[in-house]
């Protein structure tokens, strides 16, 4: 497939004679003073490709070190290392990851709207962003935080020495730049949809957005009490948490958890929006059971918050709790495997395109599989006790945070690039790439169960020479996973300058963002689209499609 | 079992055996959910891919039937598995008494193991087979976390708290002990081993570590020493509990509440007996916090269940 193949923009066409977001205005402060969600969006998203970059590096020390039993760097420097590798990864990148940047760009575009509820609460929100990243890079360049990114205390507040106040600040700083954008989405979408968009005719992908803003304007306030909580303990010793003053170290794992566990959720459910968006596409066919979806969305919404604890089944809490959270957290898995079969049986007959979005959405589904799977063993009581805190729990939550969110996230990247940028990359770069991101990520992460299973700790720089042989083969998976992020930068970069134009639907997609001209003009639509379908409405026997707004096309 | 599976851990204790068989289980439901997933994309991916001229006409329609019967079949499975994970956790996470006891305390960035009989030792831990031991656990500064991977045995160990586990090892051999919660520095290397004989060779090993007090006569000096037999002892005057029997019964408190009086409840009552203070008596006893280590308190502790065995003994 070839993206000539549907030319609906002809030359003639007002929309090519209108200056597009990207032309409008040139200046510097148009752009840095913009209230254009589409520039916002590419504002946060060369922010969190730096940090994505810096923790990257931090990962890339981590599994240099771990190649050889006896380790590389210093143990001071190791524990730093993988203390902001965490920090960095989850507040500043996978969390704002596909909110901040898909979701600014296009929910807007998808329901019909010229722009966010609140423009400006949006351009601050990049600014607060910004703020905290600063903190954070002030905290690694002074020599970072030695803690674990889960600050557990006594640990944190009374014996370690690293950089772990400015760490927990940018944290808390982070924290209000997550509530001003998922209010801001809350806002959007209750209000401002088009005319004919009614609940149950929104994307998925808005759908995953909606889900995901509710979770975090929840859950980041408990967050921001942590963070407060734990300076307070660690400046002024009220003994909040020592148990010399009465005070309960597991109160803090409470605390912490309430917020992060819900933020694995925060993490995921953007990226099963993103599957659901781009799985139909290029089936060519209506996704399987769009009300289930919807359901199993909002279900995990609401399960999350109540399964914080199976982080803590050896951590002293009671044997009754324990058995509860278990419950509980195999509840949660059955609206997720809903999910991963209604993908599958999305499939069944297409006319299945296998494009690079495609790619990485059939990796994360298969990579999201893998890690829900293990989160059965680690919701299981007993088998938890054995591998918690060793490097089967690493390996399950890579697979989950990383395995499935940031291939929804290159899958989103190319998928809308050509709407974002108006050019088309190289696909035959772009399949390779995605295919290696699989390759690499898998050999990275599936001897780490191996060695989760025979033992291994985490977080410790040196262990016993027989454990070598899937150590080596790790890191030799992370070097592949390193290129594999890498290249996108190269072709994608490459496409900018030299890449065919556009059209404005390459892809024959059903979303009102391809009603629009690639890149799009600055006010998003000339007058609001009314909407009369529900979303995908492909039809694989004829090979055709009808947009939202009502447009029969041939494929 | 599995010693010829070269990527498996060494099963050494009877938890082992119940939690791998669970673990086999789980890894087989996995193999199964993993492979109809990766099946369905492969058979469809083929059959339908943009080529092929197969029949698209007469797409499903009332997907909630599929939706249903999946959410039935998946619930269904892990049922079963929560189950059975349950029922094995609360057996596993309720210390019984034991044949033999032992005493650990987590310190950066070592075990510290103290045996009944005064015996000590450091980042080792010398057991019998075939015996259920009861691990009673202390941590003098952060949360360290006590696992032997051989055993699939493993617990926080919580400063300001005692946390008791068992096992009972069914193979002699040296196994890895660890820490595995994050402790600072030097985590890395905070792991020893332990050393299950047989019951003949342990006997040897505990006489060859020389003449000690044992460790309930250690705390018996710290209980003269501290004054706590001023009013605690048989013949004082004083108006307070007898600790004779105490260990393992229920006390009842003045607030009305009754506490099960385990090691972390004799430790408390130490450190803050004003929160403890037993109905029918005065709240007189003064707060020894900060005022005992770990290692004392234990003592102490041992000490106080000692006395309790004797009086069991002596009916």
């Amino acid at each position: 497939m070839t993206a000539t193949t549907l030319e609906r923009t002809s030359a003639g066409d007002p929309r090519d004679a209108e200056a597009s977001y990207l032309t409008a205005e040139t200046t510097v402060a148009s752009w840095l003073l913009t209230r254009d969600h589409k520039r916002i969006a590419l504002l946060f998203f060369a922010s969190i490709t730096v940090f994505f970059f810096v923790g990257g590096l931090a990962a890339t020390l981590i599994r240099l070190n771990l190649a050889t039993p006896e380790g590389l760097l210093q143990p001071a420097v190791y524990n730093r290392m993988f203390t902001m590798h965490g920090i960095i990864m989850v507040w500043f990148f996978l969390i704002p990851s596909i909110p901040t940047t898909f979701g600014n760009f296009f929910i807007p575009l998808m329901i019909g709207a010229r722009d966010l509820a609140f423009p400006r609460v949006n351009l601050l929100s990049w600014y607060v962003f910004n703020l905290s990243g600063l903190v954070v890079l002030y905290s690694l360049l002074m020599g970072g935080a030695d803690a674990g990114w889960t600050f557990y205390v006594p640990l944190s507040a009374s014996f370690a020495n690293g950089y772990i106040f400015a760490a927990a600040m940018a944290v808390f700083i982070n924290g209000f730049s997550s509530i001003m954008t998922s209010l801001n989405f809350i806002v959007t979408i209750h209000r401002l949809r088009a005319p004919g968009m009614t609940w149950l005719r929104l994307p998925l992908f808005v759908w995953g957005i909606y889900a995901v803003s509710v979770v975090m304007l929840t859950a980041t306030p408990v967050l921001a009490m942590d963070m407060f909580l734990l300076s307070v303990e660690r400046f002024i010793g009220v003994g909040m948490f020592d148990p010399t003053r009465g005070g309960d170290p597991i109160l803090w794992q409470h605390m912490f958890w309430f917020y992060s566990h819900p933020a694995v959720y925060i993490m995921i459910l953007p990226a099963m929006g993103i599957v659901s968006e781009i799985i139909p596409c290029y089936a060519r066919r209506p996704i399987f059971g769009y009300t289930g979806m919807v359901l199993a969305l909002m279900a995990i919404v609401i399960l999350s918050f109540f399964v914080w604890a199976h982080h803590m089944f050896v951590a002293g809490i009671s044997i009754y709790a324990g058995v509860f959270f278990s419950l509980t957290s195999f509840f949660v898995a059955v609206p997720s495997a809903i999910k991963v079969f209604n993908w599958t049986v999305s499939l069944h007959k297409g006319r299945i395109v296998f494009d690079a979005p495609m790619l990485y959405c059939l990796g994360f589904v298969l990579l999201f599989t893998v890690g829900g799977v293990t989160g059965l063993m680690v919701a299981t009581l007993p088998v938890d006790v054995h591998v918690h805190d060793t490097y089967f729990v690493i390996a399950h939550f890579h697979y989950i945070m990383v395995g499935a969110t940031v291939s929804a996230y290159f899958a989103a990247l190319h998928y809308w690039w050509p709407k974002m940028t108006g050019r088309l990359y190289s696909e035959g770069w772009a399949r390779f790439a995605a295919i290696l991101t699989y390759v690499g990520f898998n050999l990275t992460f599936f001897p780490q169960f191996i060695l989760g299973y025979l033992g291994m700790p985490r977080r410790t720089y040196t262990y016993p020479a027989e454990w070598q042989p899937w150590n080596v083969l790790s890191s030799a998976g992370a070097s592949i996973l390193a290129i594999a992020y890498a290249l996108p930068l190269l072709y994608l970069g490459w496409s900018l300058f030299w890449g065919r134009k556009a059209s404005a639907n390459p892809w024959g997609a059903t979303g009102l963002e391809w009603t629009t001209a690639s890149p799009p003009p600055e006010h998003n639509f000339e007058r609001t689209p009314t909407v009369v379908h529900e979303p995908y409405r492909y039809d694989p026997e004829h090979d055709t499609f009808v947009s939202q707004e009502g447009s029969s096309h041939a494929r | 079992m599995y010693h010829w599976i070269p990527f498996w851990p060494d099963t050494a204790a009877v938890n082992a055996d119940v939690v791998n068989a669970l673990y086999v289980a789980e890894l087989v439901v996995s193999g199964l959910i993993v492979a109809t997933v990766a099946a369905m994309i492969l058979i469809f991916g083929i059959r339908y891919r943009r080529g092929s001229d197969a029949s698209r006409a007469n797409l499903v329609q009332k997907t909630w039937r599929f939706e249903l019967g999946w959410t039935a079949a998946t619930l269904g499975a892990f049922l079963i598995l929560f189950v059975w994970g349950a029922g094995i956790y609360i057996w596993l996470f309720q210390a019984p008494a034991g044949d033999e006891e032992v005493y650990v305390v987590g310190k950066r960035w070592m075990w510290k193991v103290e045996h009944p009989g005064g015996q000590r030792e450091i980042n080792a831990l010398h057991v019998p087979v075939g015996k259920t031991i009861r691990v009673v656990m202390a941590s003098e500064d952060v949360i360290h976390s006590f696992f032997v991977p051989a055993f699939r045995v493993k617990r926080d160990v919580v400063p300001g708290t005692l946390e008791a586990i068992w096992f009972k090892p069914n193979k002699t051999g040296t196994f890895r002990l660890e820490c595995t919660q994050f402790c600072g520095l030097q985590h890395a290397t905070m792991w020893g081993s332990v050393i299950v004989m047989t019951p003949a060779d342990y006997g040897r090993w505990l006489t060859e570590q020389g003449v000690h007090k044992s460790l309930a006569e250690q705390g018996r000096d710290i209980f003269m020493a501290h004054g706590c037999s001023g009013c605690h002892g048989e013949n004082s005057t004083v108006h307070a509990p007898s600790l004779a029997g105490l260990y393992g019964t229920y006390v009842h408190l003045q607030d009305g509440s009754v506490r099960f009086a385990d090691e972390a409840y004799i430790r408390d009552c130490i450190l803050t007996p004003r929160t403890f203070t037993v109905a029918g008596y005065p709240p007189v006893m003064p707060d020894f916090s900060g005022q005992l280590g770990e290692d004392d308190l234990l003592k102490l502790v041992a000490y106080i269940k000692s006395i309790g065995r004797n009086a069991e003994s002596g009916r």
